[in-house]
């Protein structure tokens, strides 16, 4: 049961501005969602991979990382430390090795891609957002989250977004209500999640599909069919953004775009500050349809 | 809105609705809020300069209050009198048990449009989302545009009038006669909303009335 | 010659009797048993626990001379006015529609001469029962019968029923037989149709949407009403501490045994918690939020007598809720009426087809002959005096246990007969410091 935001921005110069936009947009959100926060931001891909991880005790455990790491994977590393998160930096093939090593050390991996980037901590959105100083960042576009746990804890793993593949993050409000059931399907395939959450195990299906040869569309239709109960689903990936609500579609949505960006959210509030508001279109996503925007 | 606190925003309006001095007010930068201008008893005229969140008009008796932009989720809902109008689209739920009083939406309405409504009238002059008039129990609900899926599920006395499309219609909805008396209504309500729209040019939809009384032949319906 | 021995007729425990012949009536029907009332089978209960009592390490309280109070005021997180009451129980919603108008008073009077409130139910609220409760809780649920603001302000506080125990996650279906003009008319319905209640709200789903609607409420009232928050006893731990994060002064938990007007019996009896396993899971939920006794917990549920009442207070709740025990005080399945219970096919103590609209005693019937039967103010005075034996009992209970206020009992004064009851009430088994669940074992 959350708050959602989300933000494509279709003109280059805004660029700078998406972590701005987007943090207002998401503290809005916060009396749908006052239990934690978190952000997923896709910046310029260098052909880099960036693995962000979090630590509850960051001073100690990002102390000399990123030379361990470099040592481990024989390449060479970069770290940038944002409060309990770190992002590091290396070539795209040494992937396996990274993600094996930041396991051995105990660290969760929020997020692996060539340009997104996850940011997540239990707290009020707007007390999160300046921890992580999500005004400064920029991008091409990026997905929030507010939430209000309902089953599950209140951790940070258990805040969204939640990423199961490269590049790919899932934000939801609702509650699916086969998501055991779904869990040890994946479990069969290899599949596992990390927390209790009902939305890893939407995004884990998800990436599933994907690496089965689905394309994000498929999947997000296979959602339709395989989960159940109610759910606003918003998917990024390194392109864009994809939005799908199930066919009862109670759990509110709105979309606006203007020359300049698309934006989603739980509800027009979050919009009310965004430039060129007034002349945007504004709708709401249908039931059970799926929706793009992809550069 | 944009410095003044809702409580005190209806407050006002509710303290002036009650003492039926019936002046204009004007509600700039609304920037979403819920509840706004809910509650309001007594004629008063209300303009909301800007899109709204939930529960606007909720309530509402009376009063006359326009938003000039779109409405959230459940606006006017379980309105008893006045008249509630939405210049631009209004999100699903609205009007929802909505009593009395006239809800007129132009542009589209979401989802559940007119769900439970119980003797309001609503005017969408643009299309209607699926689920509308869901067990709505009496009023009429008139679409100029096209109608989603299973509109007027498990309906009771409500009267639905659509111009365009109707996608599916809801268990125990059917279409039913167009008489004189349902012109006679239609036109005023049209009327009344400033509709561009001639009453023969709708279909009328209806309980079929099945479901009032158990039947075994009906389960699958329930 | 001797007969062979033949061995005696056995009945199946499998295929009872009452089984069967609920197979030949839905075989003869096609439609599920729907009656009234709450699950009927034996589950886990307060007769399961009991007090310690003081006697050298704790000391009890003189029974007539010291003081043990019964107040509580429900409604002081966010509301201006909360309700102050004099006694810790408090009358259920039931609906003018599924009771006669006589009985809707009668539960006003008693409850406001024993300074308790009652509550309104699925259909509104009347003249009669506005008039005789001096504390009304007016009832927001799904189908918004007769919702209207004007009754919204003049209610006392505001109960947003999102289930109830006999059938959380469910609606219902109210048979067409108690429909009359009056019902009809309240409800916005044609006169003797089959009203079919809604198991969502019909605008707004879920925790997030639920902080809205409450701010709405609050809105039209001015701050001035407790709001409530009724939850059927499914998750309680998750359910009250959504209850409170979406702004409720008051959760309202109520277990299987909580009783309706007409419900299908495979729902009743199959789906829910029994009342004794909800209480510790909601209360840990207002630990854990750091919200106990600030956000005040009624239990309801199979509530019978004073011991219930001081168990379901010494488990963490604020207040309890009776609805059947009510209808019973008012003369509900009387042995008078047997021969007319028996004329139904049912027996005094088990009739239920309340939804039938031909309750013997007047109450759950909108019929004017029989309605004519229950003079609300013997019934107002009966229920009075149930209510007061009661509170004198719970009092009695929590002298024995050496405390001048009701809410100063503890799960640490009782102990539990079973270990079914030891692990739901977290209470340890009677002669031993143990729980099933208990950690550290």
């Amino acid at each position: 049961m959350c708050g959602i935001v989300g933000l494509f921005l279709k003109k280059d110069a805004l660029r700078p501005k998406l972590g701005d936009m987007l943090t207002d947009m998401l503290i809005t959100m916060t009396d749908r969602g006052p239990d934690s926060a978190g952000i997923a931001i896709y910046g310029d891909e260098h052909g880099k991979l960036k693995i962000t991880v979090q630590s509850d005790t960051p001073d100690t455990d990002f102390a000399g990382l990123e030379g361990a790491l470099a040592a481990a994977v024989g390449a060479p590393v970069t770290i940038r430390v944002v409060d309990t998160h770190a992002v590091l930096t290396l070539p795209l093939d040494t992937e396996a090795a990274a993600l094996a090593f930041l396991e051995d050390r105990k660290l969760r991996v929020m997020g692996v891609g060539e340009s997104m980037e996850i940011f997540k901590e239990v707290g009020l959105p707007k007390d999160v957002a300046e921890r992580f100083g999500l005004r400064a960042m920029g991008g091409s576009h990026g997905i929030g989250h507010t939430r209000m746990a309902t089953e599950s804890a209140v951790t940070t793993l258990g805040a969204h977004p939640f990423s199961t593949a490269s590049d790919q993050c899932l934000v939801h409000n609702g509650s699916l209500s086969n998501h055991n059931d779904m869990r040890r399907k994946l479990a069969k395939k290899g599949i596992y999640t990390k927390t209790e959450n009902d939305t890893e195990v939407g995004a884990a299906y998800i990436s599933s599909r994907i690496a089965e040869g689905a394309t994000l569309g498929q999947a997000l239709e296979g959602t339709l069919k395989d989960l159940d109960g109610f759910f606003t689903f918003v998917t990024g990936t390194k392109n864009g953004f994809g939005v799908v609500r199930d066919p009862i579609a109670c759990k509110p949505a709105v979309m606006a775009e203007t020359e300049d960006y698309v934006a989603f959210a739980s509800e027009y509030r979050a919009f009310a500050d965004l430039p060129g508001i007034e002349g945007a279109r504004v709708w709401e996503p249908e039931p059970a349809t799926v929706y793009f925007w992809e550069r | 809105m944009a410095t003044t606190e809702l409580r005190e925003v209806n407050t006002t309006l509710q303290s002036a609705a009650k003492a039926q001095v019936n002046e204009p007010y004007v509600i700039v930068n609304p920037r979403g809020s819920h509840a706004m201008a809910c509650g309001l008893d007594g004629p008063l005229n209300v303009t909301v300069k800007g899109s709204t969140g939930y529960y606007t008009a909720g309530m509402n008796k009376e009063a006359s209050i326009t938003v000039e932009g779109s409405a959230g989720p459940g606006v006017a809902e379980n309105m008893m009198s006045g008249v509630v109008t939405i210049l631009g689209d209004a999100s699903q739920y609205a009007g929802a048990t909505g009593h009395g009083g006239l809800l007129n939406i132009k542009g589209n309405a979401s989802s559940r449009c007119g769900i439970s409504m119980k003797g309001i009238d609503i005017v969408v002059h643009g299309n209607i989302g699926h689920m509308s008039a869901f067990m709505a129990q009496r009023g009429n609900l008139v679409v100029l545009g096209d109608a989603g899926d299973a509109l007027g599920d498990s309906l009771y006395e409500a009267r639905l009038f659509v111009r365009g499309t109707v996608k599916s219609l809801g268990a125990d909805c059917v279409e039913k006669e167009m008489r004189a008396e349902h012109i006679e209504i239609l036109k005023e309500l049209l009327e009344r909303a400033g509709a561009d729209a001639k009453p023969e040019e709708f279909k009328r939809y209806g309980s079929a009335r099945t479901l009032y009384n158990f039947h075994i032949d009906n389960a699958a319906s329930y | 010659m001797d007969k062979t021995p033949q061995t005696l007729p056995r009945q199946s425990w499998t295929f009872s009797n009452e089984t069967n012949s609920e197979i030949r009536r839905a075989a003869a029907t096609g439609i599920y048993d729907i009656r009234g009332g709450g699950a009927k089978r034996r589950v886990p209960h307060f007769d399961d626990l009991l007090f310690l009592g003081a006697s050298i390490s704790r000391y009890p309280l003189e029974g007539y001379r010291e003081r043990c109070d019964t107040s509580v005021t429900l409604g002081t997180r966010f509301a201006k006015k909360p309700i102050e009451l004099k006694i810790p129980i408090t009358i259920a919603g039931m609906s003018f529609g599924s009771l006669s108008a006589n009985a809707k008073e009668a539960l006003g009077r008693g409850a406001s001469a024993a300074g308790t409130s009652t509550t309104t139910g699925d259909g509104g609220m009347t003249n009669e029962e506005r008039g005789h409760s001096t504390q009304l809780v007016y009832q927001y649920l799904p189908s918004r019968y007769g919702m209207n603001p004007d009754d919204l302000r003049r209610a006392d506080a505001i109960e947003v029923v999102v289930g109830q125990g006999a059938k959380p996650g469910g609606g219902g279906m109210l048979l067409g037989q108690k429909i009359t003009q009056r019902v009809a008319d309240m409800r916005s319905l044609p006169v003797g149709i089959d009203q079919r209640s809604a198991c969502r709200h019909p605008d707004w789903t879920g925790p997030d949407d639920l902080e809205i609607k409450i701010l709405e409420l609050r809105e039209i009232t001015g701050w001035e009403k407790p709001i409530y928050i009724k939850i059927g006893g499914a998750r309680p731990y998750y359910d009250t501490a959504l209850a409170v994060k979406a702004g409720a002064d008051v959760v309202v938990l109520d277990g299987m045994q909580g009783g309706t007007a007409a419900t299908q019996d495979v729902f009743i009896e199959h789906v829910g918690q029994p009342t004794l396993a909800c209480i510790r899971p909601a209360v840990q939920a207002l630990q854990d939020l750091g919200m106990h006794r600030k956000v005040q917990l009624i239990v309801s549920g199979g509530i019978r007598n004073g011991a219930d009442v001081a168990k379901a207070l010494a488990l963490g709740a604020d207040a309890v809720s009776i609805g059947t025990a009510a209808l019973i005080a008012l003369g509900d399945n009387d042995p008078k009426w047997e021969s007319e219970y028996q004329k139904l096919g049912s027996t005094t103590g088990a009739y239920d087809d309340w939804h039938e609209g031909r309750d013997p005693a007047g109450i759950t019937t909108q019929d004017p002959e029989l309605m004519k039967r229950l003079d609300p103010i013997a019934a107002g005075r009966r229920l009075r005096n149930y209510l007061n034996v009661m509170t004198l009992e719970c009092q009695t209970i929590a002298r024995a246990c050496g405390k001048s206020h009701v809410h100063n009992l503890e799960p640490e004064d009782l102990c539990a007969l079973t270990m079914e009851a030891a692990a739901m009430a977290r209470v340890p088994l009677a002669g031993t410091d143990w729980y099933p669940g208990k950690p550290g074992f």
